[in-house]
């Protein structure tokens, strides 16, 4: 069996005084779509924002294909990581946000180049043909020229998203990405996501309130609740017969609204 | 009822000489705003190091600057500094001290300016594995500059109404000019009331300039496209 390629071993986070995870585990195969549900406040956002080292940790060992996160080995032991090593990690993993947060200075096009021709060194060319075919993808090519401001909700996430795999990560963080749009825009967004998932072998960590997107995309679904993962398993399991009370409430709570 | 003894060919005599040094006080602002705003963003990028064996001493530097009158701080370089063996012109010693004294205000406006752009950009620029550099020059600054125009137009302005304090030191601005035409004239009048209109003008031509520049900057900073 190969070795998950997201692995959280016994970490602690802390907001203030306040510990959201305590010996907090989890891990991700390679390939594997999971999303994670429940209340806000538990920790999902999170635990995505420690995995794009938004976040640092209290305590414990993340691991990204094998290598520690926020940590590097010296020796035999483990001492906090550099900017160097942050940002060869940083390079396997890609992050669409729930605010989208695309530069408004910047046309479509030049949101998604910036980062291949500034980190990767791709010339201009290169990195503008790869975000036509990106735009593309998303449905977006008509809009290379638009600023941010001159677009849908919809479309700008449709841009966050092609922006996140230009840099071609390996793990793709999903963060609430459809909860700040307009209920009729949400769709066009879970197609992209849809087609991604159907079309490429990416990882996938999506933190979503969708439940029947989460139901058909995934498969892994992780309720979490109050910094723990309160139960897992297949969508079919948790969205049909979840085992605890929480889970059952949680997901009524959803049918019901 | 006091009579206004106008002297109008007194006033085209010594119109020329004021423009004259209309132009070392323009030259001065120049130069110190350039200072002023090279030092300004250096001590507001300066000041947020994560370390504070960098912010703290750069916190005080330009408290200490904002303490302190911008005149003594002019005699400090032109006087003192000689002892050390630093002598410069009287143009030079104006234009550090404009620099550095408008610098520690302006890194200020630098500094809020900066915190204003949204801390998503700097995520979706981290996320994006930009180095700290890229991040300031493509994607803060551009957004942060709109914010700082007003309040920079404002204190250049204010630089260029403190150049009579270089008269001090003896550099032929306008005021010192209208001084020495008006003691050998023994009429102060025409040349101290056409300085005050020189200031009044240049003033407001660049108030409206900041005013056009604000007005023409796009909302949501430089475009690249």
């Amino acid at each position: 069996m190969t070795s998950p390629i997201i692995e959280f071993q016994n970490v602690k986070k802390q907001f203030g005084e306040l510990a959201l995870f305590e010996n907090f585990n989890f891990s991700v195969e390679e390939g594997e779509i999971v999303s994670i549900i429940g209340s806000s406040g538990s920790g999902k956002s999170t635990l995505l924002r420690i995995l794009m080292t938004l976040e640092d940790i209290d305590g414990g060992v993340v691991r990204v294909k094998g290598e520690p996160l926020w940590h590097m080995s010296k020796g035999d032991r483990l001492v906090p990581a550099d900017k160097k090593h942050l940002r060869k990690m940083r390079n396997h993993m890609g992050m669409v946000f729930q605010h989208f947060n695309l530069f408004p200075h910047m046309t479509a096009r030049r949101n998604i180049t910036e980062a291949p021709m500034r980190v990767k060194g791709k010339s201009r060319q290169e990195a503008e043909r790869e975000a036509m075919d990106l735009l593309a993808l998303v449905g977006l090519q008509d809009k290379a020229d638009s600023y941010p401001a001159q677009l849908s909700g919809g479309q700008k996430q449709r841009v966050g998203i092609a922006r996140a795999l230009a840099m071609r990560p390996e793990i793709l963080l999903l963060d609430e990405i459809t909860s700040a749009l307009d209920p009729e825009l949400v769709d066009e967004v879970l197609d992209v996501i849809r087609n991604l998932a159907k079309e490429h072998s990416f990882t996938m960590l999506l933190v979503t309130h969708e439940m029947y997107f989460a139901r058909e995309i995934s498969d892994r679904v992780c309720f979490f609740d109050q910094g723990r993962i309160l139960e897992e398993g297949p969508p079919d399991k948790i969205f049909v017969a979840p085992e605890k009370e929480r889970t059952q409430a949680f997901l009524n709570a959803f049918i019901s609204a | 009822m006091i009579e206004l003894d106008w002297d109008w060919d007194f006033t085209w005599e010594v119109l020329p000489d004021l423009l004259n040094a209309a132009q070392i006080t323009l030259l001065a602002t120049l130069l110190g705003s350039l200072l002023a705003i090279g030092v300004g963003l250096a001590l507001s990028l300066l000041r947020r190091s994560p370390s504070r064996w960098i912010s703290w001493p750069v916190y005080w530097v330009v408290e200490f600057v904002r303490s302190t009158p911008l005149l003594v701080q002019i005699f400090f370089l032109y006087y003192v500094m000689p002892e050390f063996g630093v002598s410069l012109s009287p143009m030079t010693t104006g234009v550090l001290a404009l620099g550095a004294h408008y610098g520690a205000y302006l890194s200020e406006v630098f500094r809020s300016g900066i915190d204003g752009v949204e801390k998503g950009q700097w995520e979706a620029a981290r996320a994006l594995n930009l180095s700290q550099f890229i991040t300031y020059r493509d994607i803060v600054l551009p957004q942060a500059l709109r914010a700082m125009i007003p309040a920079t137009g404002n204190y250049i302005i204010a630089m260029f109404k403190e150049t009579p304090q270089l008269s001090a030191i003896t550099l032929l601005e306008m005021l010192q000019t209208a001084k020495i035409l008006g003691s050998e004239n023994f009429r102060y009048l025409e040349p101290f009331t056409l300085v005050g209109l020189l200031y009044l003008a240049f003033s407001i031509v660049a108030a409206l300039g900041v005013h056009q520049i604000e007005r023409r900057f796009p909302k949501e900073g430089f475009s690249l496209r």
